[in-house]
């Protein structure tokens, strides 16, 4: 039905169809939901394939095309998809509204709209909106989509309502009275679906009602004869309202005959009808918009807190708006984190570059990293003084780290913290970190990273041609630790710009802790100065833990877990000759598993069954206890000791033998 | 199951009837399959015994076509009503978007009724499921039986329809109901679209 409404765009459609491609390339048709784009893309590959049947012609959605588009390239063939393209004499796109925020998809399009239009292929696309409202869409082709003739389709007139439902009557063989379908024209509908719906509940209203039209005709094949009415119908069926309050008892009468009924192939296209009127309704709504974004953007890994909670909103924001400031600011993101990753490519994919809301933050952390500003990071803050145990074994280091965090920078400058693995020289190097953080306020600024991830850094930097700003960064720091020196073994570079750093720094007063699992001697291919450097302040020991730190370690081991600790279970878990204290952790890890594992408690009893102990741990242990205190190691080897000694008889065959 | 993918653009209904062994789930289904043209609707997967009593559950998918960018599809159960089909009527019922019960209208199922509607509000709480949001409509079937033999839509009510859902009177031997019926848990289901509780 061609009305004021639609017939730029129906003459519009008509010339592609008759000269495709030599006039109007691309038409951009947009409209309303539900006034009929998607008919006239429809009719114009009609009337082109009835006058040129030969022609090529491609109708697709826009997500069509997407999914057609990726299923080549997963087969290894977009060649063939480009090719079929390629041959197309009439492209059709519906939805193109779709594209907001498809990068990929966008910049795909745009190559294949180029390379059609210089072949002089036409293309035809259909959008809920003009091409300049389509949100987050690359201005070429926004250009390219406008750059023929964009003409819009608005809502019909009152003639072309009437015109529109008496086609629709026409085509379902329905006979109205006169003046019905002027009636419903009359109504303010915005779309021919929805005026359609309106004749479809007017023409089951008549027909619930068993009024039959002047001509005795039913009046619509097949419709239901039962619905939510309060009267009987013929079939003798008590129909029911919505709300029960309301119903009216009737008396049921018997059906004659117990046949099936004649198939009513009206009820299935009208409750389609239904169905699709309550899609749209509910389709179209702010909320499911606004979802629609927030489903894309979590998809790429973006926080949309700030659109989930316009969702609770009472009444309809502006959505466009809303979402258009969203993207902006995804956009911004995606500048400065690429800007960030350019001097530092650590800060790739940091989480403060997926809100949004963090926009502010974002621009300060790219500010800072652009001016070297940025010094590492800070020491991990679960490490803390307070859950680190004293003992014999560490005390020298342990104080030694009080008298910095006292005063950092005049004392122990700098202090190298030696041990095996596993005795808490990491915990201790942050711990003293934390706490001198915590002591200035914040007013020093205490970095703390592990010698691998500066040696990281600098060939980063070295790449990146940034080794300046890498010296800067450390520099900054009031209080740098490095974890793990030894690992700086062998790399000439970084120890040569490591000593130009720790020398800017002592020589500024600041402090630098280091940590390593051997002695500065031990550590081989050190360069000198740095082992004369490293040697210049104290060198702390930490030793495996004794006894009584073990049991202090224990108990607290056993306390995060939620287990009582008994001093028999002590006895038992301290006495093993344990060298380090993340074997500690171990054993008592196993035991609570053990005892979780057998439903019991966990108590001496489990602890010698589980590690292993005789029937008299005291007995069995007494070896190992005295080989500890004479210093003997080799019964501390759980591997060269038998804990377990045949019984009598079995030792009595073995000496036999 | 969601109801609506906003990431694939698809709506996917599943509804359940449920109801007493023999109150005609299965033939509604049967009726809404001879309803819908060819190309709309999937095979209808019907486990029944020698006798017609459903054994498992029935499946009849209906695809909607596109409506609004959005792939609408419906997928119609129902469960087996008998007593010791426990447990399929469980498994069947995980994920439902809406209920259709449908009731027997015989006076001396009126029991059978009560039972299973308790059945299927149990059975939701069991699965975490406040009945009180589930999308619910009752069709009370075979009232074109002899008034003699049929309990009244009123009475029906009281004691059914305490919460009050919209309810159908239906044969669904011969149709009357049972596109009505669809349409009400369509109407309810499909409002849940804007309020967005099975959004994803």
């Amino acid at each position: 039905m061609v009305g004021a409404g639609n017939r730029l765009a129906t003459a519009a459609a008509r010339a592609v169809a008759e000269s495709p491609g030599a006039v109007y390339n691309p038409l951009f048709i947009y409209g309303g939901s539900g006034l009929g784009k998607t008919h006239l893309l429809t009719a114009t590959a009609h009337l082109l394939a009835t006058t040129d049947p030969d022609a090529e012609i491609v109708a697709l959605t826009l997500d069509e095309f997407s999914e057609q588009f990726q299923a080549a390239v997963s087969a290894g063939e977009p060649q063939a998809f480009t090719g079929r393209l390629a041959q197309t004499d009439l492209l059709l796109i519906d939805d193109i509204q779709f594209l907001t925020g498809r990068r990929e998809m966008q910049a795909e399009l745009l190559r294949h709209l180029t390379r059609m239009q210089e072949q002089g292929r036409q293309i035809v696309c259909a959008s809920d909106r003009s091409p300049a409202d389509i949100a987050d869409v690359d201005e070429r082709l926004i250009q390219q989509l406008a750059g023929g003739l964009v003409v819009d389709i608005s809502a019909p007139e009152y003639e072309a309502r009437v015109a529109v439902l008496r086609g629709a009557c026409t085509e379902r063989g329905v006979v109205v009275p006169a003046g019905a379908l002027e009636s419903i024209a009359r109504k303010s509908v915005l779309s021919v679906r929805e005026l359609l719906s309106a004749l479809n509940e007017w023409i089951a209203r008549q027909t619930l009602g068993g009024d039959r039209t002047p001509t005795g005709r039913t009046p619509m094949r097949g419709t239901a004869s039962v619905a939510r009415v309060t009267r009987a119908t013929p079939l003798g069926i008590t129909p029911v309202s919505l709300t029960p309050s309301s119903v009216t008892p009737a008396a049921s009468t018997p059906v004659p005959g117990n046949a099936p009924a004649a198939p009513r192939s009206g009820e299935f296209l009208s409750f389609l009808s239904d169905v699709a009127s309550a899609v749209q309704l509910h389709v179209e709504s702010w909320q499911v918009r606004l979802r629609e974004t927030i489903a894309y953007w979590s998809a790429q890994g973006y926080r949309t807190g700030v659109l989930e909670r316009a969702l609770s909103l009472p009444t309809d924001p502006d959505v466009p708006a809303l979402v258009s400031v969203y993207v902006e600011a995804v956009e911004h993101l995606r500048a400065l984190e690429a800007a960030a990753v350019s001097v530092d490519r650590t800060l790739a994919g940091q989480s403060i570059f997926r809100d949004p809301e963090q926009l502010e933050a974002a621009e300060d952390l790219v500010e800072r990293a652009l001016a070297g500003e940025m010094p590492p990071g800070g020491p991990t803050p679960a490490f803390t003084r307070e859950s680190f145990d004293e003992g014999a074994s560490n005390q020298l280091a342990v104080h030694a780290g009080d008298a910095v965090i006292a005063s950092p920078g005049t004392r122990y400058n700098p202090l190298f913290i030696t041990g095996g693995s596993g005795l808490g020289k990491t915990h201790l190097v942050h711990a003293i970190g934390n706490a001198i953080a915590d002591a200035s306020d914040g007013r020093l600024l205490v970095s703390c990273v592990h010698a691998q991830v500066l040696v990281d850094e600098l060939i980063a930097a070295i790449q990146q041609g940034t080794v300046e700003r890498w010296r800067s960064r450390y520099r900054l720091a009031d209080v740098l630790i490095v974890d793990d020196v030894q690992f700086l073994a062998g790399k000439e570079r970084t120890q040569d710009e490591f000593f130009f750093v720790f020398n800017s720094l002592i020589e500024a007063g600041k402090q630098i802790i280091l940590s390593s699992d051997r002695s500065v001697s031990e550590i081989p291919e050190l360069a000198e100065r740095l082992r004369s450097r490293f040697e210049g302040g104290l060198t702390a020991v930490i030793l495996p833990p004794d006894r009584p730190l073990r049991e202090k370690l224990v108990a607290r081991f056993l306390a995060a877990l939620g287990r009582p600790s008994t001093p028999e279970l002590l006895d038992v878990v301290c006495d093993l000759p344990v060298q380090s204290v993340r074997e500690l952790i171990g054993i008592v890890n196993r035991l609570a598993a053990a005892a979780d594992a057998r439903g019991c408690p966990l108590d001496a009893a489990l602890a010698r069954a589980e590690l292993g102990f005789g029937a008299s741990s005291s007995a069995t242990m007494a070896p190992a206890a005295a080989a500890e205190a004479a210093g003997d190691r080799t019964f501390l080897d759980r591997e060269r000791v038998i804990w377990d000694w045949p019984d009598v008889g079995a030792r009595l065959i073995e000496e036999m033998r | 199951m969601s109801l609506v993918n906003y990431a694939t653009r698809e709506i996917t209904c599943k509804i359940v009837y449920y109801g007493p062994g023999r109150s005609g789930k299965t033939t509604n289904l049967h009726y809404i399959y001879g309803q819908v043209p060819g190309d709309r609707k999937g095979q209808m997967v019907s486990l029944a015994t020698q006798t017609d009593r459903t054994l498992f559950f029935d499946f009849l998918p209906i695809d909607l076509g596109t409506i609004s960018g959005f792939t609408t599809r419906f997928q119609l159960y129902t469960v087996p009503g008998q007593v010791y089909y426990q447990t399929t009527r469980k498994l069947v019922l995980q994920g439902a978007d809406g209920v259709v019960f449908v009731a027997d209208s015989q006076a001396r199922q009126l029991e059978e009724n009560i039972e299973s509607m308790q059945d299927l509000h149990a059975n939701l709480a069991e699965q975490g499921v406040d009945a009180r949001t589930m999308p619910l409509v009752i069709q009370y079937n075979k009232q074109d039986l002899p008034s003699e033999m049929v309990t009244s839509v009123v009475e029906l009510d009281e004691a059914l329809n305490f919460r009050g859902v919209p309810s159908f009177a239906a044969d669904a031997l011969h149709g009357p109901g049972v596109f009505e019926t669809l349409r009400g848990i369509s109407e309810q289901v499909l409002r849940r679209l804007s309020t967005g509780s099975q959004g994803r």
